[in-house]
């Protein structure tokens, strides 16, 4: 029978892949956006588990939350990224140079 | 027994997706397996019970956010063997840190199932006779509507931003000049020609 800590074994694999991938693109800026949004995925995962599995439903009113703030953090990511890509014509991101104030 | 086959299904898919997003050469690809990614998700929700939840993650992130993933990569650009420089230099140490992460995690929470831990009182119980979306209605619109509203500001603020942020001002650009139009009388601009008749009209 499939019970909550197979549900928060997938939200921990899932956040353990979201972390690896900002460890292995760490130029790639739009990969490491998917990746935060993978870590997202796998928090509102947990949340719903637990909402469904304690018989509570706030769970997924927060989890709705969260998914509203991934959504306008992907926009604005995005968005940094298309100007940061139109003053650079790259988007490697671990160019210290750029950061000299 | 089905519930279990259906879970591993989803959960499988779920986890090999987010492997090939963070490891796929071409990051159209990538947003491809995430989307794909997404929507098993959708159907683990689903089988735990959260309908609204699920296809709000079908609607924001696969039709929102992974197309917008897909607009930005197809739009820019960029070369991407230069940007995987890192990947195969990175790989053992995003390995070890990854499965420490992982089973951290999983032992935290088969410790948190060992022990038993008193819950307060549900705020609000899930009602078997009501269905998922209409009970989620009742509590957003209830008990968390100013939290709701925030969520709206939140993505007021990030629409604006994103405006203001990729908005440029392109030269030799036709733009509406407003106070130009509003200054402009009718006497300026409408002339009365007595026409006289089988002969045209200087304008």
């Amino acid at each position: 029978m499939i019970g909550l800590n197979h549900y928060l074994a997938v939200g921990a694999i899932l956040f353990a892949l979201g972390v690896m991938g900002i460890f292995l693109n760490r130029k790639n800026l739009i990969v490491i956006l998917m990746s935060l949004e993978l870590i997202l995925l796998a928090v509102n995962i947990n949340l719903v588990a637990f909402s469904a599995f304690l018989g509570d439903l706030v769970g997924q009113v927060f989890a709705m939350f969260v998914l509203t703030v991934a959504a306008g953090e992907a926009a604005i990511g995005l968005a940094i990224l298309v100007i940061y890509f139109r003053g650079r014509g790259s988007i490697a991101v671990d160019d210290p140079s750029r950061m000299k104030g | 027994m089905i519930q279990a086959i259906a879970f591993y299904l989803f959960a499988g898919i779920v986890v090999l997706s987010a492997a090939m997003t963070i490891s796929a050469r071409n990051p159209v690809h990538s947003v491809l397996w995430l989307i794909l990614a997404f929507f098993n998700a959708a159907g683990l929700m689903v089988l735990a019970g959260a309908e609204f939840i699920a296809m709000l993650l079908v609607i924001v992130y696969v039709g929102a956010v992974a197309v917008l993933f897909l607009f930005v990569v197809m739009m820019l650009d960029i070369d991407f063997t230069e940007l995987r420089a890192g990947f195969v230099r990175y790989l053992p140490l995003g390995l070890i840190l990854a499965i420490a992460l992982a089973t951290e995690l999983i032992i935290g929470v088969g410790a948190w199932s060992a022990g038993g831990i008193e819950l307060s009182t549900r705020i609000a119980p899930i009602d078997a006779a009501v269905p998922n979306i209409e009970a989620v209605g009742r509590l957003l619109y209830t008990r968390y509507l100013f939290v709701f509203e925030a969520a709206g500001l939140v993505l007021l603020v990030a629409m604006v931003g994103a405006i203001v942020l990729t908005h440029r001002e392109r030269a030799g650009a036709f733009r509406q000049n407003v106070s130009a139009q509003i200054n402009r009388r009718s006497k300026d601009a409408i002339r009365k020609i007595d026409a006289p008749i089988g002969q045209g009209v200087e304008l």
